[in-house]
């Protein structure tokens, strides 16, 4: 097992990433942020907090998705859905999707038909924690990339979160 | 997790979780059917078969819209309008179906048993949508699954069936089905629409008096009348039936609490269930049809799942 980051390390990539997405969208004017369920969540809300603590609650819209039912191989195995929760319309507007690790890409194409469905948004930009560059699948890359990593498909990598796993850290296993 | 069954012939077979996966899955799609887009692509795969035996409007309507939304493909079967009518039996049916590649069958037929014994010869899952006098499980879990949303809870919970216990499989179904989740259950009607044995059976409580069941009860469902399956007379009108075991407005605003009235469809207006019931704001009638979608959807989505 060997770390990729800690849990101060974590932390600072958060921080960065917030201000990374302000950065490119002041205010936040016409900007909504997505987390992917189950795991993206973790990261999505404390990405949400950060730009609260800095643009104020009222200007962030801020949802959960699911792509359970979207997925390419319902009947190779079976996955329980996670609620999705999107109260707001992301017509016309610019989609920030997060969520933990890339790595095949495939969740990310089951998200981006999931989020179609909801109307037309007018751009999608992608934001992960971790991206394992070489083993994609799908021709689909991050906006916004906490940590690049070149790893093997026999390895695995766990991101811990302090709600779930009672630690906060990213290995390789 | 996953299903304990390969197929869903009736409650009976289900445990616990398997009806609170079932339940929390389809609060899953019932958010699925208020978006833009009602639709989903996990069954794009499958190609479903609706072999319906018997009369149904609700039950076949709910069972392909809920097959339509997960983007399965559908076949539709009546019996009146199909080769049944010339002598084929069930089963030479069904194999000339599934020789097509089809991967799931849902059946209504108006034998107890038809899906159990379709079950023993094909490899493909069967979704029971009412077998005889037997069950109706799909028809239970959208019960229960608006039961718990209305109420919040299906423990504890005291439910009345009210009507023609013998001849319903949906009573039996949510008999079953509440027992296993720890709810109170009542039986209401007359003697001769309750079977004899039912209290050593089920562990059910038998009311004869309506109005007393209704005072006892937190949601009532209310049954209706199957005339087509009663060979004799077994209550003397349906007037007088009304008159007895009808559920009126007065009867609701006499009672201390506010309860939930319920019924499978379709409604005998003026006999089970009075107009200004069935349409009152105790009523959760057309929740229950929404609702059945979402429980199909459910189903059919975890059925197909489990495959491998």
């Amino acid at each position: 097992m060997k770390t990729i980051l800690s849990e101060q390390q974590l932390a600072l990539t958060v921080k960065r990433l917030a201000h990374q997405i302000l950065e490119n969208n002041l205010q936040l004017s016409n900007t909504v942020i997505i987390g992917l369920q189950p795991r993206g969540v973790f990261l999505s809300n404390r990405i949400v907090a950060e730009l609260k603590k800095i643009v104020g609650e009222a200007a962030i819209h801020y949802g959960k998705l699911d792509i359970t039912f979207y997925r390419d191989d319902v009947r190779k195995s079976l996955h329980i859905a996670n609620a999705t929760d999107i109260p707001f319309s992301i017509e016309n507007k610019h989609v920030v999707l997060i969520d933990d690790v890339l790595y095949t890409g495939r969740t990310i194409r089951a998200a981006l038909d999931a989020l179609l469905d909801f109307g037309r948004p007018s751009k999608v930009s992608l934001c992960v924690l971790i991206d394992r560059r070489f083993n994609r699948e799908l021709p689909i890359q991050p906006d916004y990339t906490g940590k690049t990593i070149d790893t093997i498909v026999s390895e695995k990598v766990k991101v811990c979160w302090k709600e779930r796993d009672e630690r906060e850290e990213v290995v390789l296993l | 997790m996953k299903l304990s069954t390969k197929h869903l012939l009736g409650i009976k077979d289900l445990n616990k979780e398997d009806i609170q996966l079932i339940l929390s899955t389809a609060q899953q799609f019932k958010e699925v059917l208020q978006r833009p887009v009602k639709k989903v692509p996990s069954l794009r795969d499958v190609t479903i078969v609706n072999l319906f035996y018997e009369n149904s409007t609700r039950t076949r309507m709910s069972f392909e819209l809920a097959e339509r939304r997960l983007s399965a493909d559908v076949l539709n079967f009546t019996a009146s309008s199909s080769s049944a009518a010339k002598g084929e039996t069930l089963l030479d049916t069904v194999n000339n179906i599934l020789s097509m590649k089809v991967d799931m069958v849902v059946m209504r037929h108006s034998a107890s048993g038809a899906p159990h014994f379709l079950a023993q010869h094909i490899p493909a899952a069967i979704v029971n949508a009412g077998d005889g006098i037997n069950e109706h499980p799909t028809q239970a879990l959208l019960d229960a699954f608006s039961m718990q949303e209305r109420l919040g809870k299906l423990e504890g919970l005291k439910v009345a069936i009210i009507g023609d216990i013998m001849h319903s499989r949906v009573a039996l179904s949510n008999m079953y089905l509440l027992k296993k989740m720890g709810a109170e259950i009542m039986v209401a009607g007359p003697p001769t629409l309750i079977p004899k044995y039912i209290t050593e059976a089920l562990d059910v409580r038998v009311e004869y008096n309506v109005q007393r069941a209704l005072e006892w009860c937190d949601v009532a469902n209310v049954l209706r009348i199957q005339l087509e399956r009663q060979n004799q007379p077994l209550f003397s009108s349906l007037r007088e039936y009304n008159l007895a075991y009808g559920i009126k407005r007065k009867l609701l605003d006499g009672l201390k609490k506010e309860i939930v009235i319920m019924h499978p469809g379709p409604i005998n207006r003026g006999v089970e269930l009075d107009s200004d019931v069935a349409d009152g704001p105790h009523s959760i009638v057309l929740n229950q049809v929404e609702n059945g979608v979402a429980v199909r959807m459910a189903v059919l989505y975890l059925l197909a799942g489990r495959e491998n």
